[in-house]
């Protein structure tokens, strides 16, 4: 029964979310953190930056990504399937009742009128929208080719009616990822055993420079120990006995 | 097989649309223009409703052209199918990568998917700008100049917007200002 009621409590927790939250995206994560971390307490604060982070790493809105995602945790599979529906479902509603009556609602002259200035707005909403994502992404050699490719590469082939598939942009994009992170990889194991080695030279350099300043004093020694045999015979045997040691 | 194909299409815009919102539009543009199931003319009219009803863009494009291409079997299919990858790939994540997006490598990798994704929507804005204003490709060029006009006036309204106010315009507002000076422009 108690299971029951957590299950009902996030299908209409999401059901809320999806109904109120337009345009998606990041104005969904306010109403997250309201409802979710707030009210609820099925995630903390932490738990929902996380959520986010992923939510980003991953395909797919981060509205659902996130319902899944608390969903799971607070009641498995089920749970997750029943928040992600709940999510959903307001915009399935909603957009299924829109479809019945386009076409009648599309058919009014002044509706047509209305939408010939709103068509032209659409495309500068996403405009927008790429820009503001311009800004969010660091600039370096690489991340500023990847864009350039992407950017001119989607114009020429919607300019010229070219049959490939955007879907490829994304994929070499990982690919490119892929091999530099492999390239990182290999750099850096690289420079490990550089340094290992170095680390390794260092000691047997030291070792040469014992052994050497051994065989110095023991040369020493000997030289005294001809000189002035007789009165330095106790530190003599002193010295050696440490050179013998350290050898 | 529209059920299947419907699904499939789905399926692979769920797949592979990184960062949310507006990334899905141009594979959907694409997609959905190459199969035939829009005309530009609709993309826009369908993107524009999309905008201004609540919940993730991509959910309402799935349905909205799931049910007119295929009823209401098509609508919840074409929903599905945009859904099922991330709902899957976040399954996995809650359950057993945990720390998923803490490895180096997710991050390298997102890192130049990222770039790829943001010049991706800038040319799908540019190119739905300009075919609002009649250039579809190289064969079919016709400047529409009352659309030349409005496009004008709502570019200059949404950057005076940001100028006064310091802040972007609202979606669902600028479609309504959108929705006037159309009105304006074409009974005069």
């Amino acid at each position: 029964m108690q299971k029951f009621k957590t299950l009902l409590s996030l299908f209409f927790t999401y059901f809320k979310i999806g109904l109120f939250t337009f345009g998606g995206g990041y104005a969904m994560i306010a109403l997250i953190e309201e409802n979710v971390v707030n009210k609820k307490q099925w995630i903390t604060k932490d738990e929902l930056a996380d959520i986010v982070t992923i939510a980003e790493s991953t395909p797919g809105p981060i509205a659902v990504n996130c319902s899944t995602y608390v969903g799971y945790k607070i009641g498995g599979v089920l749970g997750s399937a029943i928040a992600t529906l709940g999510c959903i479902l307001p915009s399935f509603i909603i957009i299924y009742a829109i479809s019945l009556v386009f076409d009648w609602f599309m058919g009014m002259t002044y509706v047509q009128y209305a939408f010939n200035g709103i068509k032209c707005a659409v495309g500068l909403i996403i405009l927008r929208q790429g820009f503001k994502m311009f800004k969010s992404f660091k600039k370096t050699a690489l991340s500023i080719i990847c864009f350039i490719v992407a950017l001119v590469g989607i114009l020429l082939i919607n300019f010229f009616a070219i049959d490939f598939s955007t879907v490829f942009f994304v994929l070499a994009g990982g690919i490119v990822g892929l091999f530099v992170y492999i390239l990182d990889v290999v750099k850096n194991r690289r420079k490990e055993k550089a340094e290992a080695r170095q680390a390794l030279n260092l000691n047997t350099e030291a070792d040469q420079i014992i052994e050497i300043s051994d065989a110095e004093a023991i040369n020493n020694a000997e030289v005294s120990d001809t000189a002035t045999a007789s009165q330095n015979k106790a530190s003599n045997d002193e010295k050696n006995q440490k050179g013998g040691n350290t050898l | 097989m529209i059920y299947l194909e419907l699904f499939l299409t789905f399926f692979q815009i769920g797949l592979f649309t990184f960062g949310g919102g507006a990334s899905m539009i141009p594979i959907i543009q694409q997609e959905v223009v190459s199969n035939g199931w829009l005309t530009e003319e609709q993309l826009l009219q369908y993107i524009a409703i999309s905008e201004s009803t609540p919940g993730p863009i991509a959910i309402n494009m799935a349905t909205f052209i799931g049910s007119t291409q295929g009823g209401i079997l098509g609508s919840v299919l074409a929903t599905l199918g945009v859904v099922l990858p991330s709902f899957i790939i976040i399954l996995l994540i809650a359950a057993i990568f945990t720390r998923f997006a803490q490895y180096a490598g997710v991050q390298t990798v997102l890192k130049t998917i990222r770039p790829v994704v943001v010049g991706m929507i800038i040319a799908a804005g540019a190119y739905l700008v300009v075919t609002a204003i009649g250039i579809q490709n190289y064969t079919s060029i016709s400047f529409d100049l009352r659309s030349v006009i409005i496009t004008a006036v709502l570019a200059l309204i949404m950057i005076l917007y940001k100028l006064i106010f310091k802040k972007q315009i609202p979606v669902i507002a600028f479609i309504l200002v959108a929705a006037s000076v159309g009105l304006v422009a074409y009974i005069i």
